[in-house]
C-alpha cells in the first residue's frame, strides 16, 4: 500500500500527469452536464456519430497537410487540425439536431449513416495519406485515446480549460431552457420560447464537448462518457436538477478514479478503458441502491 | 380567427376550406373522427405548422407568448426525471426571454398556478411517478404558467379514468368562467355538450360544421355525432 502511494506519488512529479488530472475531470464534468438531456432526448448514440465526424475530420487535415507539404515542400502553411476539427463538428451537430426533427430520414438513421459513412472516409485518408509511418498506432490512440491524455501540452491544457468553462457558464446560463426544450420542445415553441435557438445552442455544446473528450477517452468510447453518468444519476435521483448534478459529480469521480487506476505498474491499463470500467461499475451500483430504494 | 385553411401533410390536404372564428371567453371544442385533421389543426393554430394555405388572425394583439397549450404526452416525458415545480416553472420561459434564471415574479406565478389546481402540495414529487390525473393538472398548470388568455387543450382527459377526467372538465370549465378562452380537442361527446360553447365539427376532406353549441345540435351532423343525445340532457349533466 506505501508503496503503490509512493509509486502514485511519483508520477504527480511529472506535469504530463499533472496536466490530465487538470484536464479529466474538466471534460468529465462537460460530458456528464449534457449526457442528462441527450439520454432524455433519445439522442444518446449523437455522440458517438459526432466523434466519428471529428475522427473524419482529424483525417482530413492531417491528410490535406501531408498534401500540402508534398506539393510544395518549402511551404509552412498546415492547417490548424483542433479549430478546423471544432468547426466542422458544431456544424454536424446542428445538422443533425435538425435531421432528428425531419421525417424524411429519421434521427436514428442519420446519426447511424454520418458515422459510419464519416469513419470510413477517415480511415481511407489517413491511410492514403499517412503523417506518420505507423498509421495503425496513430489510429489506434484517436479511436482509443490510449495514451494521449498523457501526451497533453500546456497549449492542450488551456484550450481545454477555456472551453470547458466557457461550456459550463453557457449551460448553466442556459440551464432552463435546456429543460424546457427537452422535456417538450412543442409547448415551448407553441408558447413563442426560440426553441430552433436554444436547440442550436445546445448542439454547439455537445460539439465541443465531443471535440475535448477525443483526448479523454477517444473517439470510439466518447458516448460512455456521455450517457453513463446520467444513466447512473437517474437510477437514484428524481428531479432534473438533482439528476443533472449527480450526473457531473458521478462523471467527475469516475474520471479521477479511472486515471488513478489505470496508472500504477500492476494495473497498467489504457486510460480511456478504465474511466468507462470505473463508470460501468458505478452504474452497477447506483442500480443496485435505486432497486433498493424502491422497495 | 381563421380563413379559408387548408391543412395538410407533404403536399396532402388532410383539411380545406375551413372557416370559424372565435372570440375571447368562448369554448369552442373541437370534434371529428379519427384522422379528420384535429391534431393538424391544432399544430397549425400553435404555429408549429404552416397552413398550405388560407391564413390565421389574431385579433386585439395576441401573442405567440400569450397561447398555453396542454399537449398530449410524449414518449420523452414518460419516464423523465423532474419534479412538478420544474415543469410548471418552465412555462413561464416566454416571458424570461435572455434572463437566465426565473424572477420572483415567475416563481410566484408558478406557484399561484399549482394552488389553483390544488397540486400545490404535489410540487417537490417526481413528475413520472404521479397519476395520470396529476400529470395532466401539472401541464395544465404550465400552461397557465404561460398565459392566462387563450389555452389549447389537446384532448385534455385521455387515458384518465372517468372521476379524474369529470375533475378536468370542471377545471378547464372553472378557468373557462374567469375568462380564459379554451379551445379544446376532445372524442368525449359528453364533455362539449356540457361544457363548450362552440364547436367545430371536422369531417374528412372538409368542416362540417361551425356554430354555436345550441345550433349544432339541430344540425345533420351533430344528431349523427351526438348520437341522439339532446342539448337539454347534456345540460343537465353538470348536476351529476
Amino acid at each position: 500500500m506505501i508503496e503503490l502511494i509512493s509509486e502514485l506519488r511519483g508520477y504527480f512529479q511529472h506535469e504530463m500527469v499533472q496536466y490530465a488530472f487538470i484536464v479529466a475531470p474538466l471534460i468529465a464534468l462537460c460530458a456528464a452536464l449534457v449526457g442528462v438531456t441527450l439520454v432524455l432526448k433519445r439522442m444518446s448514440f449523437i455522440g458517438q456519430g459526432l466523434s466519428n465526424t471529428a475522427f473524419c475530420t482529424i483525417a482530413v487535415a492531417t491528410s490535406a497537410n501531408v498534401i500540402i507539404s508534398r506539393i510544395n515542400e518549402s511551404s509552412n502553411f498546415t492547417l490548424p487540425e483542433t479549430p478546423t476539427v471544432l468547426i466542422v463538428t458544431v456544424l454536424c451537430s446542428i445538422l443533425l439536431m435538425r435531421m432528428g426533427q425531419n421525417t424524411k430520414i429519421n434521427g436514428d438513421a442519420a446519426v447511424a449513416m454520418i458515422s459510419v459513412g464519416a469513419m470510413a472516409m477517415g480511415y481511407l485518408l489517413i491511410n492514403k495519406f499517412p503523417a506518420s509511418s505507423n498509421v495503425t498506432a496513430d489510429v489506434c490512440s484517436t479511436l482509443f485515446g490510449s495514451t494521449s491524455i498523457l501526451t497533453l501540452t500546456l497549449t492542450d491544457v488551456w484550450t481545454c480549460a477555456i472551453l470547458s468553462i466557457l461550456v459550463t457558464a453557457v449551460f448553466i446560463l442556459f440551464y432552463n431552457k435546456i429543460f424546457a426544450i427537452t422535456f417538450d420542445e412543442d409547448f415551448a415553441t407553441a408558447t413563442g420560447v426560440k426553441a430552433k435557438m436554444y436547440n442550436a445552442i445546445f448542439a454547439a455544446i455537445i460539439a465541443v464537448i465531443i471535440v475535448l473528450s477525443i483526448n479523454l477517452v477517444g473517439t470510439l468510447l466518447i458516448s460512455a462518457l456521455v450517457i453513463f453518468p446520467a444513466l447512473s444519476a437517474m437510477r437514484v435521483f428524481k428531479t432534473f436538477l438533482s439528476v443533472t448534478l449527480c450526473s457531473a459529480v458521478i462523471s467527475v469521480v469516475c474520471a479521477v478514479l479511472g486515471i488513478l487506476v489505470s496508472m500504477p505498474k500492476a494495473v497498467s491499463t489504457p486510460v480511456g478503458s478504465t474511466i468507462v470500467a470505473v463508470n460501468i461499475l458505478c452504474f452497477g451500483i447506483f442500480s443496485l441502491i435505486g432497486m433498493f430504494a424502491k422497495k | 380567427m381563421c380563413k379559408d385553411l387548408t391543412l395538410g401533410y407533404d403536399g396532402k390536404a388532410v383539411v380545406s376550406g375551413l372557416n370559424f372564428s372565435i372570440n375571447a371567453g368562448d369554448y369552442l371544442c373541437i370534434v371529428g373522427e379519427n384522422g379528420s385533421g384535429k391534431s393538424t389543426l391544432m399544430k397549425t393554430l400553435l404555429r408549429l405548422k404552416s397552413p398550405m394555405s388560407g391564413s390565421i388572425e389574431t385579433g386585439e394583439g395576441l401573442h405567440s407568448n400569450e397561447i398555453g397549450y396542454l399537449p398530449q404526452q410524449n414518449v420523452v416525458q414518460k419516464d423523465f426525471p423532474a419534479s412538478v415545480r420544474e415543469v410548471v416553472r418552465s412555462g413561464c420561459l416566454n416571458r424570461s426571454g435572455w434572463r437566465p434564471f426565473y424572477s420572483q415574479s415567475e416563481k410566484k406565478r408558478a406557484d399561484d398556478a399549482m394552488e389553483r389546481l390544488s397540486i400545490l402540495p404535489l410540487a417537490t414529487r417526481c413528475y413520472r411517478e404521479l397519476s395520470g390525473g396529476q400529470q395532466q393538472r401539472t401541464l395544465l398548470a404550465r400552461a397557465l404558467c404561460a398565459t392566462g388568455k387563450i389555452l389549447l387543450l389537446d384532448e385534455p382527459a385521455s387515458g384518465l379514468d372517468p372521476k379524474a377526467a369529470i375533475e378536468m372538465y370542471e377545471l378547464i370549465a372553472g378557468l373557462n368562467k374567469d375568462g380564459t378562452t379554451i379551445i379544446m380537442v376532445s372524442h368525449d361527446v359528453g364533455a362539449f355538450l356540457k361544457y363548450s360553447t362552440h364547436v367545430l365539427h371536422i369531417g374528412r376532406a372538409e368542416a362540417l360544421y361551425f356554430g354555436t353549441k345550441a345550433d349544432y345540435l339541430k344540425s345533420e351532423a351533430g344528431k349523427i355525432y351526438a348520437g341522439g343525445q339532446t342539448a337539454g340532457q347534456g345540460r343537465e349533466g353538470v348536476s351529476e
